[in-house]
């Protein structure tokens, strides 16, 4: 049995439980899904229409909001109690926070950001990226492992619904309010994003390739003779060479514009999940072997420097 | 503050890995290294902690004897000492047993305060150091954005999906890990390289019996899932191809 831990926030499923649900069902055995929180009803109900054998509802008043030591303390004894194969998560920030935890506490693999798992040679394997998403690695475990699926990499409405909803179980747990270390305040945002880049028709985004902070005027150059707004891959803005309101990725804006023109940058997986839904993508690079050609409709090898002058002077020809 | 910042040195990010004859790892001995960068914003943030609040930083590193060449960079930036668990198998070793093995090596030191990169350029588990609190029995949080040392605890801005970020308390000794572009790095200079050469890094054994729990038993090029028009000849003739096929052939441009 696989069990899949679900994410709830507040009452709302994350989406990305259900594609790690449909994950689960593609290895075509049977799941459990366990929703962690403390008022878990209306995410057990949402998620027994998915054709598992049960939804386990863990809930405890201190399960609100997460900490990584409640969050262990009681997933550790739910495994201890219901004893399933592999278990799978969704690759969210959350998870990445306490599935090594729990990994070391139950004494298990963790494998994360999978993309996929299969079968070869009678045991299962599992995908996933490596060297910046350069290479994937199928990744064999010694015994029942957890495993963490990339956001995106199985679709949610792939997920198999069932004629009957699932039945939903209360899972009791003990977690001592005390043990947890983590005291969590309130989540916000900084102040007003002053641009919105999911709105953009056309992004002109630029990466490491654009080299130095006076270069970046490039970028800002085509980005007007296109009539596009100007985005960046996370090191630009880390490098403060743009604000952090332009970056684009993981932990940035996820955008989906007509146009996405890619300067200097490689594709990094974390860039991409936040730019592969765009309906056009270009991607201008040194580099042939850059994951960026992966998702690109468009491609050019080359300096951008010498390739972008006159990409500008033929849009302005 | 006792401060351990851990760090991992990985295939330089301009390197083009290419995959060994097991197509089990890639070929290192065709690979230029580096100090893994998320790491080097854990251990600027070590730095400046020590700056503020006094202490020393000590790195810490699992690696083939190559690792004491990043090790040595990180002295030279400021890193007081540093240990090496020095292990020729342990390039290619998972998070968790290079968690077991820096757990071994660090427990006696007593660490008010563990950093680590968010996650490795090379495997990019993200698991090593929340893995490296639960074996030494210290509180974590992770993808830390700013860190108020509160003694005898901590109050840290985690970053959480989407733009929404919160704050944390928590007792030391912790271990967080660091997001990349939480400060502005520095670099060593001259005397900072000098006086690198004459710091100590102590080497230490791994402990017996290290294994990791997963293996790679396939490595390989992704396969292409989208069909890409690649444009080629001068600038000139590149540049108008392209935006004649965004004119005409895409319609996203006017």
């Amino acid at each position: 049995m696989i069990l899949v831990i679900a994410e709830q926030q507040d009452g709302t499923l994350n989406k990305s439980s259900w594609e790690t649900i449909a994950a689960a069902q593609q290895t075509g055995g049977p799941v459990k899904v366990a929703v962690v929180g403390a008022a878990t009803a209306a995410a057990a109900a949402a998620l027994a229409a998915a054709d598992v054998a049960e939804v386990l509802r863990v809930e405890a008043p201190v399960l609100s909001p997460y900490t990584l030591d409640g969050f262990v303390s009681a997933l550790g004894q739910v495994v201890a109690a219901e004893r399933p194969g592999d278990v799978y998560l969704p690759h969210t920030y959350q998870t990445r926070d306490f599935a090594p935890a729990l990994a070391v506490h139950l004494g298990r693999a963790l494998v994360t950001d999978c993309v996929a798992t299969r079968q070869a040679d009678g045991r299962r394997l599992f995908v996933r990226p490596v060297f910046q998403g350069r290479l994937l690695a199928d990744v064999a475990c010694d015994g029942q492992a957890l495993a963490t699926f990339q956001i995106g990499a199985v679709r949610a409405d792939t997920v198999v619904r069932g004629a009957v909803p699932a039945p939903v179980r209360t899972v009791e747990v003990a977690v001592d309010a005390g043990a947890i270390r983590q005291k969590p305040e309130a989540p916000f945002r900084e102040a007003k994003q002053a641009v919105d880049l999911t709105q953009a028709e056309r992004i002109v985004a630029v990466g490491r390739g654009i080299k130095e902070l006076e270069k970046v005027a490039l970028a800002q150059q085509l980005a007007a003779a296109m009539g596009a707004e100007v985005g960046a891959s996370r090191p630009i803005c880390d490098a403060g060479w743009l604000p952090m309101d332009r970056q684009i990725g993981s932990s940035g804006q996820t955008v989906a514009p007509k146009l996405y023109l890619a300067l200097g940058i490689s594709g990094a997986i974390q860039h991409l999940v936040g730019m592969k839904g765009a309906r056009t993508i270009v991607a201008i690079n040194k580099d042939p072997e850059a994951p960026i050609f992966e998702v690109a409709d468009y491609g050019v090898v080359g300096d951008l420097f010498e390739i972008v002058p006159a990409v500008i002077k033929e849009l302005q020809g | 503050m006792k401060i351990a910042v851990c760090l991992k040195q990985v295939p330089s990010r301009d390197w083009q890995p290419r995959v060994n004859d097991q197509k089990t790892w890639v070929r290192d001995q065709d690979a230029t290294f580096e100090l893994n960068e998320p790491d080097a914003y854990a251990l600027e943030e070590g730095l400046r902690l020590r700056e503020k609040h006094g202490g020393e930083v000590v790195v810490c590193s699992v690696g083939p004897a190559r690792v004491s060449q990043a090790l040595r960079e990180a002295l030279a930036r400021g890193a007081d000492r540093a240990i090496h668990v020095e292990d020729e198998a342990a390039a290619s070793a998972d998070a968790f047993a290079v968690a077991e093995a820096l757990a071994a090596a660090m427990r006696d030191e007593a660490f008010d305060l563990v950093l680590t990169g968010l996650q490795s350029d090379d495997q990019g588990s993200a698991q090593t150091g929340v893995m490296l609190a639960a074996l030494l029995g210290i509180a974590s949080a992770t993808i830390i954005m700013e860190v108020d040392v509160q003694a005898p605890g901590l109050r840290v801005k985690r970053e959480l999906e989407g733009g929404w970020f919160q704050w944390v308390a928590l007792p030391m000794p912790a271990l967080l890990t660091i997001q990349s572009g939480i400060n502005q790095l520095r670099y060593a200079t001259l005397k900072g390289i000098m006086a690198a050469k004459k710091k100590e890094i102590r080497k230490v054994a791994p402990p017996s019996g290290l294994a990791s729990r997963q293996r790679i038993t396939g490595l390989y090029v992704p396969e292409k899932r989208k069909q890409t028009q690649m444009i080629s000849g001068s600038p000139a003739e590149a540049a108008k191809a392209l935006v004649a096929a965004l004119r005409d052939e895409a319609r996203v441009i006017s």
